[in-house]
């Protein structure tokens, strides 16, 4: 559904501050995989989400989806296959719009945005279906300016629109980092029903790796702009926090080891 | 003052122009200076050379349309700043209208123009012309609230809302800010030709200042009705437009000199902006205050006179 061959992206090239987030990423989703990214700061877990949204360009390497070429298109036509939750739960809503003004733009997403009326009476008993599962009431409150919201609504919020419209693709970005502990459990826990209910290939960056382990088929981990490792089925079924950490020092280890020997 | 009333109205079409940018778009558009003299001029010129009025109005509707879209591009493929794509577009302008003319001014004395039949019959400014304009205004203000309120519509509102959003979306939205700035500008275009028609002339210099008359009646309307939502926002823009022209009417009857009308309206536009702040303000200090009454902690700016403050906006 999603292949990512040899991305390379880096910032500021040919400066001296040129960065190299991502070195020759190859990566590679079956329908209905659910991996999640962990990694350090920088690691370019961010921007490996972005190369894909069609937000950066990447430098080399293709991206393509459910077998088309995606690479050079602008992010708004990657958009059309693309869910994405941000992790500022500003970010993925209109604050002025009421909620079901950001659900029928949510929910036109690839289709093609003409002169009917956006909040139809069809839709409306939509959203309340789509609003109920997440047992927030927020189905009571169509009418409601999402920057009434609290984050955590918010974030439910962002999470419905970003999956309501059956994306070839998610792409979750750190979406519970900036909430408290309970309303993350609360969004973790209604990302793993939804992607389970919408059959979604997904792509989750975290640093919180309880929440990586807990949830999807595979764990990719990423480090200074490559994949260090990769667990899937069992290996990751029995891994633990304590044996990610571990193996996270190991590598970070070897790699400083390598450098002393060259310098 | 009926006079005032009519041009309220009809400026009122400008000032729904300039709330489709600076609200809904939430870009500063400074085409408005221009685009109005252009409607104006295509249409007096169209006029003075015995064209019919209908066209002639359409062609200055034509022409802001064509302005608005201008600039659109210019910001948006262009990544021009908003601010200088819209003074680009208006200095521009100033020397495409007077190409357009051919002159300074064009006078419509004797021209037919469509509201002839008003003028021979001596009804503008009476209660006749202000039902008229009145009508035209109602319908343009449900023309834009049904239009916001479509798919493209709401496209075009989260384009100016959030624009990261917009396009996570999939919505294009240097699409939309194009779309959105060009419908502006020919309400823009459209209220140049009807004032061209209503005063009798079209003048290089009609637009110098506009954009300050549509931001007073936008601010004005807002700082009446507080309202986000677009049926009460659009009505509240044309009040404001109405009260501006109002305003600069009654400043005259007091005697004031015409050239001091520019000051005038930058003053309106400061008394708009600041006076609803301070009121918010003084709110906030009383709500502060029984705060402390109530043994709350008196943290300025705490945490409890924010979320309060949130929730009355």
């Amino acid at each position: 559904m999603l292949q990512i061959h040899d991305v390379t992206k880096a910032f500021f090239p040919h400066t001296a501050n040129e960065k190299i987030a991502l070195r020759g990423i190859t990566l590679d989703l079956a329908d209905g995989d659910f991996v999640t990214v962990i990694g350090s700061n920088g690691a370019g877990k961010s921007t490996l989400l972005n190369v894909i949204a069609g937000a950066y360009r990447p430098d080399e390497g293709t991206i393509g989806i459910d077998g088309r070429n995606v690479t050079k298109m602008p992010d708004y036509i990657v958009a059309r296959d693309v869910g994405r939750v941000f992790q500022d739960p500003m970010a993925g809503t209109a604050a002025h719009m009421t909620v079901e003004e950001n659900l029928s733009i949510a929910l036109s997403r690839g289709h093609f945005r003409g002169l009917a009326r956006g909040v139809s009476t069809a839709r409306r008993k939509r959203f309340r279906e789509v609003l109920a599962v997440l047992q927030q009431g927020l189905e009571d409150r169509l009418h409601t300016k999402v920057g009434l919201l609290s984050g955590g609504q918010r974030q439910a919020l962002s999470l419905v629109m970003a999956t309501a419209s059956n994306p070839r693709v998610l792409l979750l970005d750190e979406h519970t980092a900036a909430l408290d502990p309970q309303r993350a459990e609360l969004i973790t826990r209604l990302t793993g029903e939804l992607v389970a209910a919408h059959h979604l290939t997904t792509l989750m960056v975290t640093h919180n790796m309880e929440q990586a382990l807990r949830l999807g088929n595979r764990l990719i981990m990423m480090h200074e702009g490559n994949i260090v490792l990769e667990l899937s089925g069992d290996e990751k079924r029995k891994a633990t926090v304590a044996d990610l950490l571990e193996r996270f020092d190991h590598i970070k280890g070897a790699q400083l080891s390598d450098r002393n020997l060259l310098a | 003052m009926l006079g005032a009333i009519d041009l309220g109205l009809i400026y009122g079409l400008m000032a729904l122009g300039v709330y489709l940018t600076f609200r809904i778009l939430d870009f500063p558009d400074l085409t408005v200076d221009g685009s109005f003299t252009t409607g104006a001029a295509l249409t007096a010129t169209h006029l003075a050379r015995g064209g019919d009025p209908w066209v002639a109005t359409g062609l200055g509707l034509v022409g802001g349309l064509v302005a608005g879209a201008i600039t659109g591009v210019l910001s948006t493929k262009g990544r021009i700043h908003p601010l200088l794509a819209g003074i680009l577009t208006q200095i521009a302008l100033y020397s495409i209208n007077l190409r357009i003319m051919g002159k300074p001014n064009v006078s419509l004395t004797r021209a037919e123009t469509i509201l002839t039949p008003l003028k021979s019959n001596h009804l503008l400014a009476s209660g006749a012309s202000i039902a008229i304009f009145a009508l035209v205004v109602v319908l343009f203000i449900l023309l834009t609230d049904w239009f916001l309120n479509t798919d493209m519509g709401l496209s075009l509102r989260a384009t100016g809302a959030n624009e990261s959003m917009a396009r996570a979306n999939g919505i294009n939205t240097d699409a939309m800010k194009i779309l959105g700035l060009s419908a502006s500008n020919g309400l823009v275009g459209l209220s140049g030709a009807l004032v061209a028609q209503y005063q009798g002339f079209a003048d290089a210099t009609m637009g110098i200042g506009l954009i300050v008359a549509g931001l007073a009646s936008v601010i004005l309307g807002s700082a009446i009705l507080r309202s986000t939502r677009v049926v009460i926002a659009t009505v509240a823009v044309v009040i404001g437009s109405l009260l501006y022209r109002v305003i600069i009417q009654l400043a005259l009857t007091v005697g004031l000199d015409p050239n001091d009308m520019k000051l005038v309206s930058a003053l309106i536009v400061i008394i708009a902006l600041l006076v609803p702040r301070w009121a918010s303000m003084g709110a906030n200090s009383r709500r502060h205050r029984s705060h402390q009454r109530a043994g709350q902690p008196a943290v300025a700016g705490g945490p409890g006179v924010s979320d309060h403050a949130e929730a009355g906006a």
